[in-house]
Order: structure tokens, then C-alpha cells, then sequence
């Protein structure tokens, strides 16, 4: 029988002030970051796609290599010299990103028309085009939030119903942290924050729970034996005699998304990248994050009344 | 127990015979059809198989997504009311006659249409199809007299209204006349600009539009196309139009492409319209009270030829000539036949994508399933031995399961939906481990090999469920904003999740109870 981390002892609760200083270390690190590499308009914010600020991006194949400098040459005669062009890795890709000249109609045939005149010989096929009004994009920022803030909301009170407040508060602050570092790294890394990156952090705010609720059930079902033990030993017991399975569910979802990370195309690309950073981060505050905080809250709440922990449901779980 | 294992065998059996029925359309129609079947809406049969089989987004299959606005500002309030009705109506007749297999369209809120249109390859021909307001109207040119006499007007406007940021002329001709003395030459009832005169003279015109003043109360000057020529040079016709327009789309019946109806231009292409019998008698008697004149055919505020009605024109038939494509030809004639829009419409986004792009989505997509499979595979059955195994059959009958509940629910796979498929085979052997890890556990403890078994299911149960239904959670959240290709991800996640709970914790207690029920296990494979 192969196993990993069999009878563990680490104390992980008493050097719970380390991963504290670690977490707040990677805050800042993502907070610096977004303020770093801020949106145009902001000073503070990941990178934000077109989805959300509006504007037009269009990616077209050429089948020989394209020299940058004539594409540009092309843009110029259509009329879009502010344009950003960036190529994608392989198959002579090429993508245009600008935001809408004023009043001078749909830019997209014009574009298509002038490449095709200043590169005969070298066939351009059109990939992708997409034209995102300032006002959707407004939008569509605004329902993103609502999406992110619904879903922290519903599994806060989700897991408050299932268990104690203070876990319910300690899993959702776990999960805040995973999903506001993922966006520090997002931007740490100069990737854009679209729509599929935004399905990727609610992604990782639903899955990230997945352990946390895994060693919360031990607590509880720990707690009840151990009545005399303290806190810090349950919960040390706890997230001890869960450590393997924490670390290989986690490992499962490493390497599906390390396929879709290495070989899903360019297109979700940075969606698993982002799920990448959120699984591993996830893990983490599944083992200390989260059951750290829930330690600290009940603990300051002992020291005002000492009643022992309570416990809603009689079943051994595990 | 014995009965109640059968039950269960049963029921797995059914499960599965029932996901080959359901997946049997999609294969036939994803493997079997050729492209040109699929796209076709002829054939009853093929389309009840497209109804059946897993349908593709956008995204993979290639084609283009609209939202459309419409802007009702201008009509009265009573046409504003039903403006988005009627201009689905009319997209709808366009898209119909253009042949297009599966198009959706929709009304949304504020005003708005969502178009889509799946294995088109030309957005921009197709947003000129759709976008177009297409309101075709008759005006009679000005005389030269007349003409002269609104240009020299405008003159004055501008003389009076000098545009902001211009530098004072110190050419006196172009100070005194700052239009007409750009025109380069005036002949067929138009004043033609060159090229690099264009952007002082859009300046000129929109400074104009904004006053009615400026011109003649009764007189409008219309933009011809562009890029004509004229004496060898580049430009562009403006022409001085009546501004009630003698005659509408209204008296169309029906219009189609030809090749040659300009005599000076043989091989060029061209829309013919015939008339209503009302319609014609009305085009009769236009004509035949503007004889000589030049009567200039509109579409959409841009004037696509003025000929010179030699004699007045009985039974009904006009052309429409001009610089046409022979699919711009086409299109014209559709949206003709189609009728206009109530209202212009704008689009505020589009999402298009190309073929190639979509073939390597799914190519790729495809491939990330497979590696990410196999690598979990690899993974279990080196860990938990043939317990691994049983979790990987579960996890591959979780995605069968996936894939079969998708036509079924009439959902679209998207490529984050493959995305979501492939996060559910990580996510989906998640359940057994847990189990098996209990199981463990409860071995470690020294219990039976089957009262381990009882146990580590009975105590996993919960937090399987706990976690599944936070994981829901999110991927709910995720189904109520998302647009499109994101909705198909929250579809494929959450459905996985769903089935999860039946493949890895119902099928696989099944296939653990069977094994100690049928002889004293001493040891398992775990």
C-alpha cells in the first residue's frame, strides 16, 4: 500500500503565526502588483480585458511568418495607428487590439481589407474578432462583481447553516484569500483578467472549500471525543489525520488542470493558469488558513465566555 | 441485501444503456454527417439528429454572436413601442432567406437583439446583412440652378459658422466660398470632391447637419459612394436631393441580383426591384412628371445612382446599379425583400469566431481531456491499486454521463465547457479518495474488510455532499451571470458535480458491496 504523510504529527496550529506572516506577505505582494501593473484609468486593479472595458480585438493566421512592422504599415493605411499588436505563439498569429475610432463606421472590414492588400501571396485567414461596447463591458464588470460577491455570500451562509459561524467565517476569509492572491499573481504575470478568467476564480471560490470542509468535519467529529483536549490540539489532530487526502484531492485537480494548463490552446490558456495558482493556494489555506482563523475566532470568543464548543450534529463524519 | 444489490445493478445497467441512447445522435451527427449535411436544413432527418445531438457553441464550430441595439430615438412614441418586435421580425426574414441552420434570435432588455448565427465565416458580411437599416427611397436631383444655389447657401453658413480648429484661410477664394471652392468638378447633377479634400468636407457637413439653416428648408445634400473617379482623380459625389422622398422600399415586391443592368458597365452587378401593381402606378407617375430630371435611388442616406429618367418608366421594374459585388448585390436584394428596419440599429458587441480557430478549440480541448485523464488514471491506480481502478471507471462513466445530459438539458459545449469537463475529471475522483482514505482508516483500526468498507462510506457521505453543494454554489453563481461560452462552463461543472454523486459514491458502494458480500474478504485492494 503506497501512502503519503501516514501518521503525521506537525504542529501546524502553533506555527500558525508563520502562515500568517506568509499570507499577509503574498497579499501585499498581489496588492503591490495590482497597483503596479494597474488598468489604464485606475490606479489600482488587475488588467482588464476588453470584456470589461470595452473595445476591439481581432486575431488573424497568417500562413507565412508575417513581419510586425508591416503589419503595422497595414493598421496605419486602415486608419488605426494606436493599435496594439502582439503575436500568439505558433501558427503565425497575429492579435490587434484598439479601442473604437470615433465615428468612422466598423473598423473590421477596413482592417481585413488592408492586410489583404499589403500582403499578397500570404493568405489571412480570420480566427477571432470581437467588439465589446464600453457600455456592456460596464456591464458586464458589474454582474462579475455581483457573481463573486453572490458566491462568497451563499457558501458563507451555506457552510454557517452546515457548521458554526466562526468556520463559516474562517472558510470564507480562506476562500477571499485564495481568490484575491490568484488575482495578485493574474496580475504579477501580466495576464489580461477576461470573462474565462473570471469563471476560473468563482471556479476556485467553490472548489478551494472542498478540503477546508473535509478538515472542519474532522474538527468536529475530533472535538466530540476529545472533549478535555484544547483547541489547538483537536484541530492539530484534525488537519493531521486529513493531511493525505488534502494533498492527493488536490493533486487529482493539479493535473487535469495541468493538461488543460499545457495543452487545452491558447484560448484557455490563462484559465488554467489561474486554477493552477487557486488549487495550490487553496490547499494551503485549506490546511492553515482556514482552520487558523476559525482557531483564533473561537478562541477570542472563549476568553469572553468559556463555554466548550458546541456541536450541531451527533454523527461521526470524516 | 442480495435484492437490494440487484436493484442497484439494474439500475446501473439502465444508467448506462440509456447515455448510449442519448449519445448516439451526437456521434452520428459530429462523426458520421459531412460538413455539407450539417449545414444544411433541407433534410428532416438530419435536422431531428442535430435536434438530438450535443450542440456546439460558437466558439468551436466557428460563427458569430450580435448584440444589437435599437434606437428608437427618433420615431414616435407609439412606433417605439414595438420597434425591437418589428425589427426582429425583419432580421428574422433576413437571416431566413440568406440560409442560415440553428440562428438564434432574441430580444433582451434595453432595447436589444442577440443574433447568433453559427457556422458563418464572414461577420462582416453578415453584419452588413443584418445591420443595415436598408431604407431604400426615390429623390429627385436638383437642377444645376437649384444645386448652385444650395452650395452658395451652405457657403454662407460656413462663412458665418467657421469650423473650430481650423487655421484662417489666407487664400481669399476659400474664405469667401469655403465649400464649393473644394469641389474639383460638378457634372451628372453632383459636385465631386477629391480624396484628400474628404475630411474638411465630413467636417463641413456634419457642422451643417446640426442647423437646419444652413440649407435650403426643402433641400438635403447626400454623400454618393466611395471611392468613385472622376477625370482620373479619387472622390466622392454629393448630390442636392429633394427632401421628401417621392417614393419608399414600400412599393417593392420583390427584388433580386443581376448581372449588366448598367449599359456602361456590362459585367457589373446590380439589383433589379420589381414593384406592386400600386407601386408601379405611383413609379409611373413620378417618372412622368419628372422627365429629364435625374431621380436619385437612396439607400440608407447614400445615394447608389442618379440616372436621368429619359421617358416616364411603366410596368413596375427599377434597377439599382452602382459599384456592387455580386454578393453585396445579393445581400441588397435580400434586405430589399426583407423590407427595413423601423429604426437603425447598432451593434454594441460582437464575438466572431473563424473555423480554424474553432476546429483547434475542440482539437485541443480534446487532447487536454485525454492527457488530464490519463495522467489521474495513472495517478489512482498506482495509489489504490484496483480501488484506483474502480474510481477511474466512475470518473469515465461521469464524463459519459456529462456528455448525455447535455442534449438533454439542451445545453451548449463551449470551449470553458471542455475546460469544465476536464476540472471534472480531477474533481470527480475527489469522492473516492476521501472514501478510500476513511476506508483506510477504518482498516488501520483494525475493523473488517467490510465493515471498513460500511464505514468509510457512511462518514465520507456527508463531506462529499458538504463540498459538492459549496462547488454548486459557485458554479450557480456562475450560471446566473454568465454570457454564453462562461454559461457553458457553470452547465458542464455543475452537471459533473451532480453526476459525480451517483458515478463515485452510489456505483462504486455497489461495486464494493458486491466484492465483500460474495466471499469473507481478508484484504482489499486499496
Amino acid at each position: 500500500m503506497l501512502q503519503i504523510f501516514q501518521n503525521t504529527n506537525f504542529d501546524f496550529m502553533g506555527r500558525r503565526r508563520m502562515a500568517y506572516i506568509f499570507s499577509a506577505l503574498m497579499i501585499l505582494l498581489s496588492t503591490v502588483s495590482l497597483f503596479i501593473n494597474h488598468p489604464p484609468g485606475y490606479v489600482f486593479g488587475p488588467r482588464f480585458g476588453i470584456d470589461f472595458t470595452g473595445g476591439l480585438m481581432m486575431q488573424v493566421r497568417f500562413d507565412q511568418p508575417a513581419a510586425m512592422d508591416k503589419v503595422r504599415g497595414a493598421l496605419d493605411d486602415a486608419g488605426l495607428k494606436g493599435a496594439e499588436i502582439q503575436s500568439v505563439a505558433g501558427n503565425n498569429d497575429i492579435m490587434i487590439r484598439f479601442q473604437e475610432p470615433e465615428g468612422a463606421g466598423d473598423p473590421f472590414p477596413r482592417i481585413s481589407a488592408a492586410l489583404g492588400k499589403d500582403f499578397p501571396g500570404n493568405k489571412v485567414t480570420l480566427m477571432r474578432q470581437e467588439n465589446v461596447g464600453p457600455k456592456i463591458g460596464k456591464e458586464l464588470a458589474g454582474k462579475a462583481m455581483n457573481a463573486i460577491f453572490g458566491a462568497l455570500g451563499m457558501i458563507l451562509l451555506y457552510i454557517a447553516l452546515r457548521y458554526e459561524w466562526k468556520f463559516a467565517l474562517g472558510a470564507v476569509l480562506a476562500l477571499a484569500h485564495d481568490v484575491y492572491i490568484t488575482l495578485g499573481f493574474l496580475s504579477l504575470f501580466h495576464k489580461e483578467f477576461t470573462l474565462t478568467v473570471m469563471a476560473a476564480l468563482m471556479t476556485i471560490a467553490g472548489y478551494s472549500n472542498n478540503d477546508t470542509i473535509v478538515v472542519f468535519d474532522r474538527i468536529r467529529e475530533r472535538a466530540k471525543v476529545l472533549k478535555r483536549d484544547s483547541m489547538i490540539k483537536v484541530i492539530n489532530l484534525s488537519v493531521n489525520e486529513t493531511l493525505s487526502r488534502t494533498i492527493i484531492t488536490s493533486l487529482t485537480v493539479t493535473l487535469s488542470v495541468l493538461a488543460l494548463y499545457l495543452f487545452g490552446g491558447e484560448v484557455i490558456h490563462d484559465f488554467a493558469f489561474a486554477m493552477l495558482v487557486g488549487v495550490v493556494f487553496g490547499t494551503y489555506s485549506s490546511v492553515y488558513v482556514a482552520s487558523a482563523l476559525a482557531l483564533d475566532i473561537s478562541l477570542s470568543r472563549m476568553k469572553e465566555s468559556p463555554a466548550p464548543v458546541s456541536h450541531k450534529k451527533a454523527s461521526a463524519r470524516g | 441485501m442480495r435484492s437490494l444489490g440487484n436493484w442497484r445493478l439494474i439500475l446501473s445497467i439502465l444508467v448506462v444503456l440509456l447515455c448510449g441512447v442519448l449519445l448516439y445522435p451526437s456521434f452520428q451527427y459530429h462523426y458520421q454527417l459531412t460538413d455539407a449535411q450539417r449545414r444544411s436544413t433541407a433534410d428532416p432527418k438530419i435536422n431531428a439528429i442535430r435536434d438530438k445531438a450535443i450542440h456546439l457553441g460558437l466558439d468551436l464550430q466557428g460563427g458569430i454572436h450580435l448584440v444589437m441595439e435599437v434606437d428608437a430615438s427618433k420615431l414616435a412614441k407609439a412606433e417605439a413601442a414595438d420597434a425591437v418586435d418589428r425589427a426582429i421580425e425583419v432580421i428574422r426574414n433576413r437571416i431566413d432567406q440568406f440560409g442560415v441552420a440553428e440562428p438564434v434570435i432574441q430580444k433582451e432588455t434595453g432595447n436589444r437583439i442577440v443574433v447568433q448565427l453559427p457556422g458563418l465565416t464572414d461577420p462582416d458580411r453578415a453584419k452588413g446583412l443584418i445591420g443595415q437599416t436598408a431604407l431604400l427611397e426615390f429623390k429627385i436631383v436638383r437642377t444645376p440652378q437649384e444645386t448652385q444655389a444650395a452650395l452658395e447657401r451652405a457657403d454662407n453658413f460656413l462663412r458665418q459658422h467657421p469650423l473650430p480648429n481650423t487655421p484662417a484661410s489666407k487664400d481669399s477664394m476659400s474664405a469667401s466660398r469655403p465649400l464649393t471652392s473644394l469641389i474639383s468638378g460638378a457634372e451628372a447633377g453632383g459636385a465631386f470632391f477629391t480624396q484628400d479634400q474628404l475630411p474638411k468636407v465630413y467636417a463641413m457637413m456634419a457642422a451643417m447637419e446640426k442647423d437646419s439653416t444652413a440649407l435650403p428648408f426643402d433641400t438635403q445634400l447626400l454623400w454618393g459612394e466611395e471611392n468613385q473617379s472622376s477625370n482620373g482623380r479619387t472622390g466622392r459625389w454629393i448630390y442636392a436631393v429633394k427632401k421628401d422622398a417621392e417614393m419608399n422600399g414600400s412599393i417593392i415586391s420583390t427584388a433580386s441580383s443581376r448581372v449588366g443592368l448598367d449599359a456602361t458597365n456590362p459585367t457589373g452587378w446590380g439589383v433589379e426591384v420589381k414593384m406592386t401593381p400600386d407601386g408601379g402606378n405611383l413609379f409611373s407617375s413620378v417618372t412622368g412628371r419628372y422627365e429629364k430630371r435625374q431621380m436619385a435611388i437612396v439607400l440608407d442616406n447614400r445615394v447608389k445612382s442618379a440616372p436621368v429618367i429619359h421617358e416616364r418608366i411603366r410596368g413596375g421594374v427599377a434597377q439599382i446599379t452602382g459599384s456592387f459585388g455580386i454578393e453585396e448585390a445579393k445581400d441588397l436584394s435580400i434586405v430589399l425583400r426583407a423590407g427595413a428596419l423601423p429604426a437603425p440599429v447598432r451593434i454594441v458587441e460582437e464575438r466572431s469566431v473563424g473555423p480554424t480557430l474553432g476546429s483547434d478549440s475542440i482539437k485541443k480541448g480534446f487532447l487536454a481531456a485525454l492527457v488530464g485523464a490519463a495522467l489521474v488514471a495513472l495517478f489512482m491506480v498506482i495509489y489504490y491499486q484496483l480501488s484506483g481502478a474502480i474510481a477511474i471507471m466512475a470518473m469515465i462513466l461521469n464524463v459519459v454521463l456529462l456528455l448525455a445530459a447535455m442534449p438533454l438539458l439542451h445545453a451548449t459545449l463551449t470551449l470553458p465547457g471542455i475546460a469544465g469537463i476536464v476540472l471534472t475529471i480531477g474533481v470527480s475522483v475527489d469522492a473516492n479518495v476521501l472514501i478510500f482514505e476513511r476506508i483506510r482508516e477504518e482498516l488501520r483500526a483494525k475493523k473488517t474488510v467490510s465493515a471498513a468498507v460500511v464505514a468509510g462510506y457512511n462518514r465520507a457521505w456527508l463531506t462529499i455532499l458538504d463540498a459538492h453543494v459549496t462547488a454548486f454554489l459557485a458554479a450557480a453563481c456562475l450560471f446566473a451571470f454568465g454570457t454564453g461560452p462562461i454559461k457553458g462552463f457553470a452547465v458542464t461543472f455543475s452537471v459533473g458535480l451532480l453526476a459525480n454523486l451517483f458515478t463515485a459514491v452510489f456505483l462504486t458502494r455497489y461495486i464494493f458491496d458486491a466484492m465483500t458480500a460474495r466471499r469473507r474478504l481478508e484484504s482489499i485492494s486499496i
